[in-house]
């Protein structure tokens, strides 16, 4: 018996989307096309800006959409077709070593629950979520992430480099 | 609770009507947009009439060439992707949907009051490419595969700039909000002057040049179609379409041109707004009612403003080389962009 408080429509929202994106997620590993992988991974990650919007955080959900989907999966897309995505399907796709999958996923899920639970325990969202403002998520990246926002640019710099170096022939 | 003309609407009539106005505010400029400049202007640069038979002028060739598309058998071909085949051209179209969503039209005519506007219509107008590349390969075509290769790339690097020269706007107005960006224009002022308002593509002409250029490449507008190039390509990533589906494409093709008009309209023209000092207006809480009305008014003619450029720039230019387009926007646009940014920051601060 579900609880009438928990009936409400971001609850329903979120169960949906959820649901949407375990199958998605379940389709990009099942599946025997790489692009249609590739696609049911676009569901997946779009899955995951609509359930920012839930909690409205509306920059991270458009910080999603233009990252992931608008350039990280486009550039992946991009890729296969460039180099091996055949139509219909594929039977040699699986990883020999898929069945380590498990252990990994259930160490990650186990570290995160961890996470979650030690550093927010039994505390609730407030009732009536506030939409945070782009100023202040600057104002947090700026002042006190500052120095991790400076290591991350540093490391993507060097990423950068690293590619250029690759790259380059001569 | 917001007035309509002195109405009260009711929340659920409110997003009705939005959604309406979405569908209204999309396929109305597309329609457009083809007669007049597709059809007409087109014809009377090459000295040559357009369409004249069906209605007076040709006005109604554009509902023939529907009907004439909507009759044609919708073919899939026989070793395509029949499912992702058949989605493409849907996602296309979604994309410039979306985008009109945070399109402002008058001081309480918008679809949503959007935080992150400027950010989210960047990021959703990135979708389509998506869908192009899905019809690309999904057709089973050498040609399409690397029409949608072509596009892939050119999107791609084309966004670049145009986030890049949204970004002096976004420092100058200091916000993202699409309405904001509009009052932020008009209610300001020029050297104390405030007859002008204050329109973004005086300050940030660098910024306006490099976006119209991105946006000319983002919708694959001759001098960037490589992705179509029919001499090249057939038809590049539209190659296997007929019918319906081929018609999404044409109206999500001139439907993005008009969606990407409203936007620059607002982002450098002062969108729906007049100079407020014209009426003593000081904020968007003071803007008369009547501006609901003539605010997408205003916009329309701003749009059909910027489509006219837009297409001028389409139908008199050549095509580039592909190594050409990829470093022109490597190696100009986006330096130019940062420096762009840079020189605004300073400003922005210093003064």
């Amino acid at each position: 018996m579900i609880a009438i408080e928990l009936l409400v429509a971001q609850n329903i929202g979120f169960a949906v989307i959820a649901l949407v994106m375990i199958v998605a997620a379940l389709r990009v590993v099942t599946t025997h096309n790489v692009v249609h992988a590739a696609l049911w991974l676009v569901v997946v990650l779009s899955g995951a800006a609509a359930q920012y919007v839930l909690l409205a955080a509306e920059f991270v959900a458009v910080t999603q959409v233009l990252v992931y989907i608008g350039a990280v999966m486009v550039l992946f897309l991009f890729g296969t077709m460039l180099t091996r995505a055949r139509i219909g399907t594929e039977r040699d796709l699986n990883n020999p070593y898929r069945l380590l999958g498990i252990p990994v996923a259930g160490l990650l899920f186990a570290a995160m629950a961890i996470a979650i639970v030690s550093s927010f325990g039994d505390e609730q969202l407030p009732s009536d979520p506030r939409v945070i403002g782009i100023p202040e998520i600057s104002d947090q990246i700026f002042g006190a992430y500052l120095l991790p926002f400076w290591a991350l640019s540093f490391v993507l710099l060097a990423a950068i480099i690293g590619a250029i170096v690759l790259a380059r022939k001569d | 609770m917001m007035q309509v003309l002195a109405l009260e609407v009711p929340y659920w009539g409110q997003s009705l009507l939005r959604v309406l106005g979405g569908i209204v505010a999309v396929l109305l400029p597309a329609g457009t947009i083809v007669y007049v400049f597709l059809f007409k202007m087109m014809s009377f640069m090459q000295s040559r009439l357009g369409p004249m038979e069906a209605g007076p002028y040709g006005s109604l060739q554009l509902v023939a060439e529907v009907g004439k598309w909507l009759q044609k058998e919708d073919i899939v071909p026989e070793r395509a992707d029949p499912r992702i085949f058949k989605m493409a051209p849907i996602v296309v179209l979604a994309s410039t949907f979306l985008l009109v969503a945070v399109v402002p039209f008058g001081p309480d005519a918008w679809f949503t009051n959007f935080e992150a506007g400027v950010f989210y219509a960047l990021a959703v107008s990135s979708l389509s490419v998506l869908g192009i590349l899905m019809a690309g390969w999904a057709s089973a075509n050498k040609y399409s595969l690397l029409g949608g290769l072509r596009a892939a790339g050119q999107l791609i690097a084309y966004e670049l700039p145009m986030v890049l020269a949204v970004i002096g706007v976004i420092i100058q107005a200091e916000t993202m909000n699409l309405q904001q960006i509009v009052v932020a224009q008009n209610a300001g002022e020029i050297f104390g002057f405030s007859g002008l308002g204050n329109p973004y593509l005086i300050t940030q002409l660098v910024g306006f040049v490099i976006f119209m250029i991105a946006v000319q490449a983002e919708l694959t507008q001759a001098p960037f179609d490589m992705p179509i190039a029919e001499s090249e390509l057939v038809s590049g990533y539209m190659t296997e379409y007929s019918g319906f589906r081929f018609l999404m494409f044409f109206i999500g093709e001139f439907a993005t041109a008009g969606v990407f008009a409203l936007i620059t309209s607002v982002l450098f023209l002062g969108g729906w707004g007049v100079p407020f000092a014209w009426f003593g207006w000081t904020d968007v809480d003071s803007v008369s009612n009547w501006m609901n009305i003539v605010g997408p008014i205003i916009m329309f003619t701003k749009m059909m403003l910027i489509v006219f450029i837009i297409m001028w720039v389409r139908f008199s230019s050549p095509r580039f080389r592909e190594d050409q387009l990829q470093r022109f926007a490597w190696k100009v646009l986006i330096p130019v962009s940062l420096g762009n940014i840079a020189i605004t920051s300073i400003f922005k601060v210093v003064m």
